[in-house]
């Protein structure tokens, strides 16, 4: 029986794994997770004195969407996280035990790890009518979250919809959705929005406790600044075409044919927060902008009930093409302003929401 | 060396300008690696290049005389570039994606040299051999 107290370094070692591997796993994750490659080497010393961190996954009132995007994650693959880093003992889609024998490992791994447990949420958490609305075994989301958050050492809410109540928190919101940091007030809380999230920024995250030792350093809302520090306009390499004035007016327009800015199409990178500029989708294939699609905004607070998803931001938009133009020489004071008028548009968006037509998309 | 002026940089330049922006850094990185000996890296998958611009970068860099590959967790590939100093360091996972597309400033690229860990654990089994052969 393998020793529990081993440490991961030890493990590998015995099948043959050398520190250079090590150190080639570390920069990869120092990529993913935005950080110097320089701190690559001394991630690597730390990762082999690691030992496996208990992870819980509940799931609640959710798509799966999240568990599909993290458990297609290509770097690192989230097998090699669960088996050579982290211990999953409880998650309703990839677990194999169903039933009493699901909840007996959830409970054997709460008692066990009290207190040094990860617990990942995924979904709202329904709130009207005594939380009917999605129960497990039996148990309402909100008794369960309760019940497993108390022995944790941090929560990850994984997407937007535990993040801030997403999808099932939009207008008229039937089944009282609301997030996991509504209900939770004394645990910390790291938030990974995004609909669903990017799987490298989860594994990241998961990553980062093991080789740092620490949370990552979160923004006013909870979420990792490594990832989160930067808006999608900020990074997106359509940016300078914004800078000239260069923008498509529509999808199939020679503006679009030429790449240009797609913020008149109504993207919402000024005021959204993300890294799918720099970590892409698909194995770093692409993201919504470069396959010439505006971004929606899937990773902000009530980005469901935040305006028609193709109009543009600023009103009127003659105000943010003369902006635009005088920032050609402002340089990047330009998307501080842009995102200023955008977030007042999008909470007078969000105070008179319409519902989004066919006509929006013409 | 002049790398914003190399007679090799025969692809049109980009119409966004990060490959200057780049070729200056490196230029940086190459002056402190010359007086202290002070390694430096550039990860470009966190840049946000435009579509053909990380190409246009590597036509440029091109390959020099040095080329080693890993295999651990997956191929590796270390190419020196045609500036002596500037490595590009690719790692891919066992599935082929890449993880990780860094530059390398330096005499030699970290990941190349021996971990003095397994250093340690070589000179042992090579004395098992030893005594194995006596």
């Amino acid at each position: 029986m393998p020793d529990p107290f081993m440490t991961l370094g030890e493990k590998l070692a015995l099948q043959g794994v050398t520190r250079r591997t090590f150190l080639k796993y570390c920069t990869s994750l120092a990529s993913l997770m935005a950080l110097p490659p320089a701190m690559a080497a001394e991630m690597a010393e730390k990762l082999a004195k690691s030992t496996r961190q208990p992870v819980i996954w509940l799931s609640f009132q959710e798509c799966t969407g999240c568990t599909e995007s993290i458990a297609r994650s290509h770097s690192p693959t989230l097998e090699s996280l669960i088996f050579d880093a982290i211990s999953l003992d409880y998650h309703h889609t990839l677990q194999a035990a169903s039933g009493g024998a699901a909840e007996a490992a959830r409970l054997a791994s709460m008692k066990e790890h009290y207190g040094k447990y990860i617990l990942v949420v995924d979904g709202a958490i329904p709130m009207k009518d005594g939380g009917v609305y999605s129960t497990i075994a039996g148990i309402s989301n909100y008794d369960m979250l309760i019940d497993t958050a108390k022995g944790a050492a941090a929560i990850i809410a994984a997407g937007t919809c535990a993040a801030y109540g997403g999808l099932p928190h939009a207008n008229p919101n039937p089944t009282g959705a609301v997030s996991v940091s509504d209900i939770v007030k004394d645990k910390p809380i790291i938030n990974v929005p995004g609909c669903p999230p990017i799987a490298t920024v989860m594994t990241g995250v998961i990553a980062h406790v093991l080789t740092l030792g620490a949370l990552p350093e979160l923004d006013e809302q909870k979420r990792p600044k490594v990832f989160f520090g930067d808006t999608i306009h900020d990074r997106c390499y359509r940016r300078p075409f914004y800078d000239q004035g260069k923008f498509a007016k529509t999808f199939d327009d020679e503006g679009a044919r030429n790449g240009w800015c797609l913020f008149e199409l109504g993207c919402k990178g000024p005021v959204t927060r993300n890294a799918c500029a720099t970590l892409k989708w698909n194995g770093g294939a692409s993201f919504p902008i470069e396959s010439g699609h505006p971004c929606l905004g899937c990773s902000e607070p009530n980005f469901w009930d935040a305006g028609d998803f193709y109009r543009a931001l600023p009103e009127p938009a003659g105000k943010v093409l003369t902006t635009a133009a005088a920032a050609v020489a402002a340089g990047a004071v330009i998307g501080i302003a842009a995102g200023a008028i955008g977030r007042r548009k999008k909470a007078k968006a969000a105070a008179e929401r319409k519902p989004v037509t066919s006509d929006d998309l013409k | 060396m002049n790398l914003l002026h190399s007679p090799a940089n025969a692809t049109p330049p980009s119409q966004i300008g990060n490959i200057h922006a780049l070729l200056a850094e490196i230029a940086a990185l190459l002056g402190k690696l010359a007086e202290n000996g002070g390694s430096g890296f550039i990860d470009l998958k966190s840049l946000p290049l435009a579509p053909g611009e990380a190409r246009q970068l590597h036509d440029i860099l091109g390959r020099g005389e040095v080329t080693a590959s890993i295999d651990a967790l997956g191929p590796s590939e270390i190419i020196e570039t045609r500036y002596p100093g500037v490595w590009r360091v690719l790692h891919r996972n066992a599935g082929g994606d890449i993880t990780a597309d860094l530059l390398e400033i330096a005499h030699i690229p970290e990941i190349l040299k021996a971990h003095p860990d397994d250093v340690r654990t070589s000179r042992l089994r090579v004395l098992e051999r030893l005594a194995g052969t006596q």
